[in-house]
């Protein structure tokens, strides 16, 4: 239905802007705090227009970070929300495509059910499992590492649906000419399962980026070493200094800061993304 | 180059069983195909010898080898099929040449052997583009390219051209021939169209519902049919059947409306029994002569051109008949036709169990 009268034109407008306002105003707030000065931020009426310290902001976020709040500088923080949410992307689409690869492909005893044991977990995101992920990670020594903040995030059910629905999707042709043509399984799967999921996988990294950046509550509670904290749980440690007032102009450009790869991810990828999930041609 | 031995070969999927027992020897270089409607058995057939399902029972050997427990890739076979299965990611080039990169064939060999075999098949201009650029014709020649390349010891066809349209299909089925014969590799194909069936092939098997129920060269299946069932697949329009019983001398065959026909044979072993008499629409023609031995009563009349195809009732009953005639005819509905037959072209079977009879 395309109608062309000047009043739904209005009207239509009207309701974008006001969707767009709702979402961009508190990022507008958080730019225009980021650029003042940290006196100019407990003043009231709090500015509405950008500052002249945006730089400057920039320079002592990322480098020197929140003097007594006891966080590492920004920028530190950020290499390792980078690192982990890398590690959390990786490892699920490399579990995922392995596990999916196995239940389609293999025939073993209980196969159906390995994947509804896989499917169930579903229904146990790490909040639910949280004391018994941690007695775990903890024993094993993971507690302040890299490792110990991306493993529990990386068995992942919801990938692994997926990978094995793009590999239903597959015509079974394909694998008995890589059989004719002596392909092994693995030869299979890196030749022709891997390259005709690539659009999948790059929509998949694209999610699963987000979601380990934007991890709080498991980074909160396995890093106690402030090498290791992550920038989305170093904003809420800021506000924490107990003492003085929270030093805004620090703490939204911290916010910034962290807003920024997820966008990044997803405007480079946008294309891939959006093909991955709609493509439905083999 | 190769023979193919098919020894007592059984296929069940538990206790289905969907193949009762094949016996078959495939000459050296011979291209035979297997023929039968769907569900009959026959891609499952070919699968076995491809090596893409197990071997429930007997024995299939390629060569001088056994290959019941071999790896596809192990039996020096190639396979074309229906719907090309190309490699979507891959350019043409690649897709030829996986299976040689694979076998750790030499780089410059396998470019000379692509390079020769585009030539063969006329797709050299296409080798750097990808299978969803190509036509279906030409993804066609790219699957058998890739089949070629590989210079197996037998090529196995499985419905190759059932994706083509009407045209192309005639086409590329007299480029297959011609490629098979230049190359001289044993071949088997499966169709369910009888004419693919009979045109390809040096021998065909017909399968129906797991048994094999002739083999034979086209001439032979067409000639003297084994069963009923050959009778009427193979042939277009297919053959008419019509009840009959065989008279007292066995030298006729009398119908339910008084008619009666001579039979190629003295068939007195089954004098008074009933049976099946099949009649080719072509072998029935219009005699205004002495030899008129039947009728038929028409009531719809079909122009192809080269030939008229008119349906209409048998003799003085009402079994269904139809009778095809040489160029075009003006046969007006309700018209009583006298037709004429050769004896030898009647065929007589057993209305039980199909089985062709014979004196």
């Amino acid at each position: 239905m395309v109608e062309h009268r000047p009043i739904v034109t209005f009207v239509s407008h009207l309701v974008l802007i006001f969707g767009v306002a709702i979402i961009a105003f508190p990022i507008w707030i958080t730019f225009v705090a980021s650029t003042h000065e940290a006196a100019r931020m407990v003043q009231i009426p709090l500015p509405l227009l950008p500052g002249d310290q945006f730089f400057k902001n920039l320079e002592l976020t990322l480098f020197k970070g929140l003097e007594g709040a006891g966080a590492p500088p920004v920028g530190f923080m950020m290499v390792n929300s980078l690192v982990m949410a890398l590690m959390i992307a990786v490892g699920k689409i490399a579990i995922s495509l392995i596990s999916a690869f196995a239940i389609v492909y293999f025939k073993f005893p209980f196969r159906m059910g390995f994947f509804w044991m896989i499917f169930i977990t579903l229904m146990l995101p790490v909040e639910v499992r949280i004391l018994p992920t941690f007695e775990v990670v903890a024993n094993l020594g993971m507690l302040n590492t890299y490792w110990g903040l991306s493993i529990p995030l990386i068995a992942s059910a919801t990938a692994t649906f997926m990978f094995r629905q793009v590999f239903l999707t597959i015509p079974d042709e394909l694998l008995e000419a890589a059989r004719i043509d002596g392909a092994g399984p693995m030869r299979f799967f890196v030749d022709i399962l891997i390259p005709l999921s690539r659009t999948n996988i790059a929509a998949l990294f694209v999610i699963l980026f987000i979601y380990g950046w934007n991890q709080y509550l498991w980074p909160l509670l396995v890093t106690t070493d402030q090498s290791m904290y992550t920038v989305v749980m170093g904003i809420k440690q800021m506000l924490e200094a107990a003492e003085q007032s929270p030093d805004w102009h620090q703490i939204m450009m911290t916010s910034l800061l962290a807003m920024l790869p997820p966008v990044f991810v997803v405007v480079f990828m946008q294309r891939l993304f959006v093909r991955g999930l709609t493509e439905t041609e083999k | 180059m190769a023979e193919i031995h098919l020894n007592k070969v059984h296929k069940s999927y538990g206790a289905d069983e969907v193949l009762h027992g094949v016996d078959w020897h495939i000459r050296d270089g011979e291209f035979v195909v297997i023929v039968g409607p769907s569900g009959c058995g026959k891609s499952t057939l070919l699968r076995m010898i491809a090596g893409l399902e197990g071997i429930s029972q007997g024995e299939i050997s390629i060569g001088e080898r056994v290959v019941n427990d071999l790896e596809p890739a192990e039996r020096d076979i190639a396979m074309v099929f229906q719907n090309y299965a190309l490699y979507p990611h891959m350019s043409v080039y690649n897709n030829m040449a996986y299976g040689l990169k694979i076998k750790g064939i030499a780089k410059d060999e396998i470019e000379k052997r692509v390079n020769r075999t585009a030539e063969i098949l006329e797709i050299r201009d296409y080798l750097k583009r990808s299978p969803r650029q190509l036509s279906g014709g030409q993804r066609q020649r790219v699957a058998m390219g890739r089949a070629i390349v590989r210079e197996p010891s037998v090529f196995l066809f499985d419905e190759p051209l059932s994706n083509l349209d009407a045209k192309l299909r005639v086409q590329m089925r007299l480029e297959i021939k011609k490629l098979q014969e230049r190359l001289g590799i044993t071949s088997v194909y499966v169709t369910h169209d009888q004419v693919e069936a009979m045109t390809l092939g040096h021998r065909l098997m017909v399968l129906n519902g797991g048994y094999v129920e002739q083999l034979g060269t086209p001439i032979e299946l067409y000639e003297r049919p084994a069963t009923a069932f050959v009778a009427g697949f193979i042939g277009s329009p297919s053959m008419n059947f019509l009840d009959a019983k065989i008279s007292e001398d066995g030298k006729k065959a009398v119908f339910p409306g008084g008619d009666a026909l001579d039979l190629p044979g003295d068939l007195a072993k089954h004098a008074n029994h009933r049976v099946t008499v099949g009649m080719r629409p072509e072998h029935l023609q219009v005699d205004e002569g002495k030899s008129e031995t039947t009728s038929q009563t028409v009531q719809v009349v079909e122009h192809l051109g080269a030939d008229t195809l008119v349906h209409g009732t048998f003799g003085s009953g009402n079994s269904d008949l139809i009778v095809r005639l040489k160029g075009i005819r003006t046969i007006g509905k309700g018209e009583v036709l006298p037709l004429a037959i050769d004896p030898r072209n009647i065929h007589v079977f057993d209305p039980d169990s199909g089985k062709r009879l014979d004196s």
